[in-house]
């Protein structure tokens, strides 16, 4: 029960410090376009002002209210406008003048699009061992709400040696950010499988950095963590360097699976991106990742390395 | 490959009421030289000319697939009478005319008679005027021409405005026409892509920048790092980075997927219009491009535009204008030298359409350069507050007569179809926007225009009603006021009333907007009249109003005609009851 407690602890200290930056994402989602006037003086809107044409209209301000400016996010005020108010109770595909439902136009607002993106496709080498990796995912559905398979995975010696995947509904909360819901399978070969029930975030964060964060809940008390930020570094328009940082926590031990409760394990990966194509492209890049706590203890246990350093080459692709 | 041999053929040309059947094999078609993508390198002058004039009261049009091929692989296209751009059709004020329209196709087809004053059950939109003309039936257009000038028609169907069906309309007044000219053309600026459309909104789902290839890269930051300083080189940054928002976004689609042509000849194919020196030459101006914008200008020739949307204007000279999807603007050139470049870049500056006014054929003129991408302005994504000065903003001074300045937005646009909100929006009209400020052109604004004979109704607005554009780049979804089409509900004018009209633009592209079967008669900030148009351009940040009066019964399409714009949701039924 005590150990349970702190396991516990733990696991909520790394929530916390995790799920801690969600509301900063979330305020930035909401703030990110507020139009800061500390910073916004007006000095530095002149490069802006220079390119502007001089209009010579009469240019006084007025009652404007700089405080209330903020131009994304937010919510509504109570005296914003119906965007129902001009139809004066008229719908389409009824009443005068319109054609039957039967008729009615649809346009691509109401189609389901499509989406197979494998971000990496890759071969890893790393201590004299290699193998393959994978991390895809595949959407299918409407503007706001699709369904999303997602996979990510080991292969060595031929053989599948451990992967993740999983069934999400992914559904747009704001300007810039999606949650998921749904459920994630592991398999590790010789070790047991697990299943999980995934809470998620997806978006753009300031700045564009690609923010995935979602948090588990399995049976038997087990939960888990999973933060991934990805950034992409123009060099040239086709050309890119893509460093990213993941890391996963894990509420309770998992001997069986190597896994400790804790941050179990970080990767900082840069990878350097030539797009051929927007759907075609070819990487090099290197991975630093690392184990920590219990789990690292688990791997020195069973002769793993604790850090590794490993060199990627593979492709990325869409369709 | 057959090589066209007819030249251009100068309108107008001798009536010609038959059907053109042997167009397709004629090699408007077949005879396009593959076009080099390669900026500056041009295959040797092969021609295709203008489409055929069909003229009279009666007409025949028959929607089918052709084989095209502009950039050395052969396409389906979607043709008129196996014509691209369509037959130009040439009517007379006052007669009523009649278009029967046949669809070869496998999929619904219409035609929509763009700028047209009609009943609405002759509009031609699938879904809203009449239920679309299914494949192998034939639809019989009958209405009254009541009004002159140049106008277009193409597909309201699926993608097919993209893939060709559209062409040029000549209306000739029942009087005499007030410009003289001893020749004209109709220039019709279109763009073309290899790819299915469907296939092309299907990537901008994936990416809303896809085709976007002139992103800020860190190249730049440090170019810019080293010339003004690491503090204003994070400066210009810092908004565009914080909210999320590409300083570059000109324009959805790019020569990266676009090829860009002139009356259905691409820039190698130099489509190419003969004059006298000495002639005055009237341009008729149609932009028929699914998605782009085009900066027009004819090196050495000062262009007198005389019309825009079919309305004459008291005549404005200038050496550029730009015009959106939708637009026509005719133009008066005298040209003295033996060839000019009638050149088009589109607003994203990742290419152009060409053509040449030569004297005779095979003469060519030197074509300019692209000019520079440049970013969007501060003006283009705060508006009045985004230009320092506060200019145009006329909040201390509000004008009894114009439109309401206090900004309304929807409570729908506080959500996650909507990437920003404009508080502080610009109502100015004179600035010809991002790309053509201070290039040390005159070119053409909105508040140079100014109709001949004044508005259509006297009255001023009974009411008031304020659309706001949106859309989420990211997600690449178009609406008003944050609601798709899908969602939303029809617009009610009260019939025979006279109401204005604000749209307010809460993105940073340029919107064309075109309201069917009802005049949009724009005003100046200070309700001051300023032009009759079908089509009005609303640029970032940019609040501008209209006035409509609501003579036409029915149920009426109204949209950005940026074709996936219009596509993904910026769409309302209107109806006048």
């Amino acid at each position: 029960m005590k150990n349970m407690n702190s396991q516990l602890k733990r696991f909520l200290a790394a929530t916390i410090a995790t799920v801690g930056m969600m509301p900063v994402l979330a305020c930035a989602q909401a703030d990110g376009g507020h139009v800061d006037h500390a910073s916004m003086d007006m000095s530095s809107t002149d490069h802006g002002a220079g390119e502007a044409p001089a209009q010579g209209h009469d240019s006084s301000m007025g009652a404007m209210d700089h405080g209330d400016m903020q131009m994304q996010g937010g919510s509504a005020p109570l005296d914003a406008r119906d965007p129902d108010a001009y139809s004066d109770g008229y719908v389409r595909n009824a009443g005068k003048y319109a054609l039957p439902p039967s008729e009615k136009l649809v346009m691509s607002d109401m189609h389901n699009f499509g989406s197979v993106n494998f971000d990496r496709l890759e071969y890893v080498r790393a201590q004299g061992e290699e193998w393959a990796a994978y991390e895809g995912e595949a959407w299918y559905g409407s503007t706001y709400n699709r369904a999303v398979i997602k996979v990510e995975g080991e292969v060595a010696s031929g053989k599948l040696q451990e992967s993740k995947t999983q069934l999400l509904w992914r559904h747009v909360v704001s300007t810039f950010w999606d949650t998921e819901l749904g459920m994630r399978f592991d398999h590790d070969r010789g070790a047991p499988n697990r299943e999980w029930l995934a809470f998620g975030f997806k978006g753009l964060a300031p700045y564009w950095f690609e923010v995935d964060a979602t948090a588990y809940v399995g049976p038997s008390g087990r939960t888990a963590l999973g933060l991934k930020v990805e950034y992409d570094i123009l060099l040239t328009q086709k050309l890119y360097l893509q460093p990213s940082v993941e890391v996963n926590f894990y509420g309770k031990n998992d001997e069986r699976r190597g896994l400790g409760s804790g941050l179990a394990d970080g990767t900082a990966g840069l990878r350097l991106k030539y797009e051929v194509t927007r759907q075609f492209v070819p990487y090099v890049g290197v991975e630093w990742s690392s184990k920590f706590g219990q789990t690292a203890d688990y791997a020195r246990a069973a002769g793993d390395a604790k850090q590794e350093t490993r060199f990627v080459a593979g492709l990325s692709f869409r369709f | 490959m057959k090589r066209p041999t007819a030249l251009a053929v100068p309108i107008p040309i001798v009536p010609r009421r038959r059907f053109v059947q042997g167009l397709a094999a004629g090699g408007v078609l077949l005879g396009l030289s593959p076009f080099v993508r390669a900026a500056g390198v041009r295959s040797d002058g092969t021609r295709t000319g203008s489409a055929a004039v069909l003229s009279g009261t009666e007409f025949n049009l028959e929607i089918g697939e052709s084989i095209v091929n502009f950039t050395g692989n052969p396409r389906i296209a979607t043709t008129v009478n196996g014509s691209l751009p369509a037959p130009t059709l040439r009517w007379r004020e006052g007669d009523t005319v009649t278009i029967r329209v046949r669809n070869r196709l496998r999929e619904t087809t219409s035609i929509h008679w763009h700028g047209i004053i009609l009943p609405y059950q002759m509009d031609g939109v699938p879904g809203i005027s009449f239920a679309g003309i299914p494949p192998g039936a034939t639809f019989t257009y009958r209405f009254k021409v009541q009004q002159s000038g140049t106008y277009w028609y193409h597909s309201h169907s699926g993608m097919q405005e993209a893939t060709g069906v559209y062409g040029a309309i000549i209306i000739d007044p029942l009087d005499s026409d007030p410009i003289q000219a001893d020749r004209e053309y109709v220039v019709q600026l279109s763009d073309w892509t290899d790819e299915d459309p469907m296939r092309v909104l299907a990537k901008l789902k994936m990416q809303g920048d896809y085709y976007n290839y002139s992103q800020p890269t860190a190249v730049d930051f440090f170019r810019d790092a080293s010339q003004m300083g690491l503090k204003a080189a994070l400066d210009k940054r810092k908004m565009w980075n914080e909210m999320r928002m590409s300083p570059t976004d000109l324009a959805d689609l790019s020569a990266n997927v676009l090829t860009y042509l002139m009356n259905g000849t691409t820039p190698a194919g130099n489509w190419t219009g003969l004059f006298r020196p000495g002639e005055c030459v009237r341009l008729r101006f149609i932009n028929g491009a699914a998605n782009t914008f085009y900066d027009v200008r004819i090196p050495g020739l000062q262009l007198t535009v005389v019309q825009a949307d079919g309305v004459n204007v008291e005549p404005v000279t200038v050496e550029e204008f730009r015009f959106g999807p939708g637009e026509t603007y005719d133009v008066l050139v005298q040209p003295k030298d033996d060839a000019y470049t009638v050149f088009a870049q589109a607003m994203d500056r990742t290419g152009c359409a060409r053509g040449t006014l030569a004297t005779r054929t095979g003469l060519e003129a030197p074509v300019p350069a692209l000019d520079p991408v440049e970013w969007l302005t501060m003006a283009d994504m705060m508006g009045a507050m985004g230009t320092g000065g506060m200019a145009g903003m006329n909040h201390g001074a509000m004008p009894v007569a114009g439109a309401s300045t206090l900004v309304h937005h929807a409570r729908t646009e506080y959500g996650p179809s909507i990437d920003m909100r404009v508080d502080t929006p610009r109502t100015n009209l004179d600035d010809p926007g991002i790309g053509l400020r201070n290039n040390g052109r005159r070119v053409l604004t909105l508040a140079d225009l100014h109709t001949v004979g004044g508005p259509m109704d006297p009255r001023g607005a009974e009411r008031e009603i304020e659309l706001h554009l949106t859309g989420n780049m990211e997600r690449y979804a178009w609406s008003f006021d944050g609601v798709e089409y899908g969602r939303s509900t029809p617009i009610h004018f009260g019939y025979g009333e006279r109401v204005r009209v604000i749209l307010h633009n809460d993105t940073m592209m340029t919107h064309p907007m075109h309201l069917h079967g009802m005049w949009s008669e724009l005003e100046a900030p200070d309700g001051q009249f300023q032009a009759r148009r079908h089509t009005i351009p609303v640029q970032p940040a940019q609040r501008i109003s209209f006035l409509v009066t609501a003579d036409a019964l029915g149920r009426w399409a109204w949209h950005c005609h940026l074709m996936l714009h219009m596509d993904a949701g910026m769409f309302r039924e209107v109806v006048v009851a």
